[in-house]
């Protein structure tokens, strides 16, 4: 008896959120899905899927561009997190402050104060030919596309990496040490393994804003280094925008997270509950 | 070793800072430039005031994200608590999964399918085109709003006692009063940070908004408009004093924080030492 009632009882709390997460959560993927595999009647068609070979390089950029940025960020941020947590108590929170302010701050803003340091008469240039040097074309190329998203996306990999590395048991170095290991092998046997999760974490945290990146590549990088997301974007925004082609494209890019994922859960031992983990 | 890491870091900060120094120097500049600074003048911090266009736009988004993060809060909290009864397993984990999609998808997925679902049924049931506007950017902004106060208020319930609950009810409580006496003063703290974090990242947010707010401007929207051409330092002088008002926050919240862990470990800094020396 009290049982059933609690289960119903329980069954009208999730209403409201069922509901919800069914109405836009779920049904505007099978939207996307349904855009991306029917023609303007309705009618199934893989002619979407299809014509997406033309932007094959564009994809392939995309996948390309992103993981370069995201073993930057990540070869920047582990020495980085590491010092950081060698640092004082007080000293390392101030860091650590230092380096989740940016993320405050938009980022079409930061990129664009970026791209206005770079540019051909930035202060860059203007400080390298005061000092007699010539000018550097330091944008609209790959460097400065792969440059912008390590800039924006770095602390979202230093701060779960940090994370990590502070709560590793001072003692567990200290028996390392006690057992014979300089600090080269304590980082290696110990630190490293222990900061696995932090890594895989602040990975997807790079990788999935890197993939879907749009305006810091078209800003940065010029009309050569379109990415997906600077596609899908063009396709909606345009005068005569093309639904089916931005929700094939978006398809595409699912699947490219969703196979990248699969491939780091087999590096990370650590299961946790609930298919799609962070 | 220990020099090294030091000048490594100045170097990632210097990197991380330049463009922002660039941004709060270039708001004093006389001239309309952002690269050739011509003088220190006030003149975009005047403009920004008298621009009523752009207080339109800065009340627009913080209402948006006012009305987002209250709506996101009460559905998030009735969300956790209903995941939290939950007896199945199974049903627990596929509810959990599809909390986090909006978490892992790429928010370009997220905005692109909210706006194609909005618009195959605002023509499909309202025969319109243009259905874009405030509730479709509030639907949206609860959409994603909502997964961070469940994650925010879910390690709380199932860090609740619950005998203290049976106990509530061996000495009369009904469930609804129990609940508001034993579980809910215990997730309080859970919800307040899970309504900052809603309203924060309904403030921050571009990419969702962007396609679901037709013609409803909101500041990230418009500075994308203005950031395709050469933009205005009344921009500038707005997220300097963002900028200036969060690092103020901030700085705050750490001091408060720091002095409390050093009196909970009795007069000594927090934390363990610096694990590698």
């Amino acid at each position: 008896m009290r049982n059933k009632k609690s289960s119903i009882l329980s069954g009208f709390i999730n209403a409201p959120y069922f509901f919800w997460a069914a109405a836009f959560i779920i049904i505007p993927l099978i939207v996307v899905l349904f855009y991306a595999f029917t023609d303007g009647h309705g009618h199934f068609t893989v002619q979407n899927m299809a014509s997406l070979k033309d932007y094959g390089n564009v994809i392939l950029r995309s996948l390309w561009y992103s993981v370069i940025a995201t073993v930057i960020t990540l070869v920047v941020a582990y020495p980085f997190a590491y010092t950081v947590c060698r640092l004082r108590p007080l000293s390392r929170k101030l860091c650590n402050m230092f380096v989740t302010l940016p993320m405050w701050i938009n980022l079409l803003i930061k990129t664009y104060c970026l791209t206005s340091l770079m540019e051909q008469n930035g202060l860059i240039n203007q400080a390298l030919t005061a000092v007699g040097f010539g000018r550097l074309s330091l944008l609209n190329n790959t460097g400065a596309v792969i440059f912008g998203m390590v800039y924006n996306y770095l602390p979202y990999m230093i701060l779960p990496i940090y994370n990590a590395m502070s709560k590793i048991d001072p003692s567990l170095l200290e028996a390392a040490e006690d057992l014979g290991c300089n600090s080269f092998r304590r980082i290696r046997r110990v630190v490293m393994p222990l900061t696995a999760p932090g890594v895989i974490s602040g990975i997807i945290m790079v990788f999935v804003p890197s993939v879907s990146t749009f305006y810091i590549s078209a800003k940065m990088g010029g009309t050569g280094n379109f990415m997906i997301g600077d596609l899908i974007e063009s396709q909606i925004h345009n005068q005569n925008s093309n639904l089916p082609s931005a929700a094939a494209l978006s398809t595409v890019l699912m699947a490219l997270i969703l196979v990248s994922m699969l491939i780091l859960n087999r590096f990370s031992d650590s299961e946790e509950g609930g298919g799609a983990l962070i | 070793m220990k020099t090294l890491g030091k000048v490594f870091m100045g170097i990632v900060y210097a990197v991380l800072y330049a463009p922002l120094i660039v941004m709060v120097v270039f708001s004093f500049n006389a001239a309309r430039s952002t690269t050739h600074f011509s003088g220190f003048s006030l003149r975009w911090y005047s403009e920004l005031l008298g621009d009523f266009d752009m207080r339109d736009v800065l009340a627009n988004t913080l209402f948006i994200s006012v009305c987002a993060a209250v709506v996101a809060t009460v559905l998030g909290v009735i969300a956790a608590y209903g995941i939290f009864r939950i007896r199945s397993k199974r049903l627990r984990n596929a509810v959990n999964t599809v909390t986090n999609i909006p978490l892992t998808n790429p928010d370009i997925i997220t905005g692109v399918s909210l706006m194609m679902l909005f618009t195959f049924f605002g023509s499909l049931l309202f025969h319109r085109s243009e259905i874009l506007g405030f509730w479709t950017l509030l639907i949206a902004h609860v959409t994603f709003d909502t997964p961070y106060v469940i994650l925010n208020v879910l390690p709380r319930l199932y860090g609740s006692d619950p005998t203290l609950y049976e106990a509530a009810m061996d000495l009369g409580c009904t469930r609804t009063k129990a609940f508001w006496k034993i579980i809910f003063p215990g997730i309080v703290p859970g919800i307040v940070s899970g309504f900052i974090m809603a309203f924060t990242l309904s403030l921050d947010d571009f990419i969702i908004s962007y396609y679901t707010n037709g013609h409803y401007n909101i500041l990230a929207t418009k500075l994308y408009t203005a950031v395709k051409k050469p933009v205005s330092p009344e921009y500038y002088a707005l997220y300097s004093l963002i900028f200036l008002t969060i690092m103020i926050l901030m700085t705050v919240v750490n001091v408060i924080q720091f002095r409390a862990e050093r009196k909970k470990d009795g007069g000594r800094p927090t934390g363990q030492k610096g694990f590698a020396k």
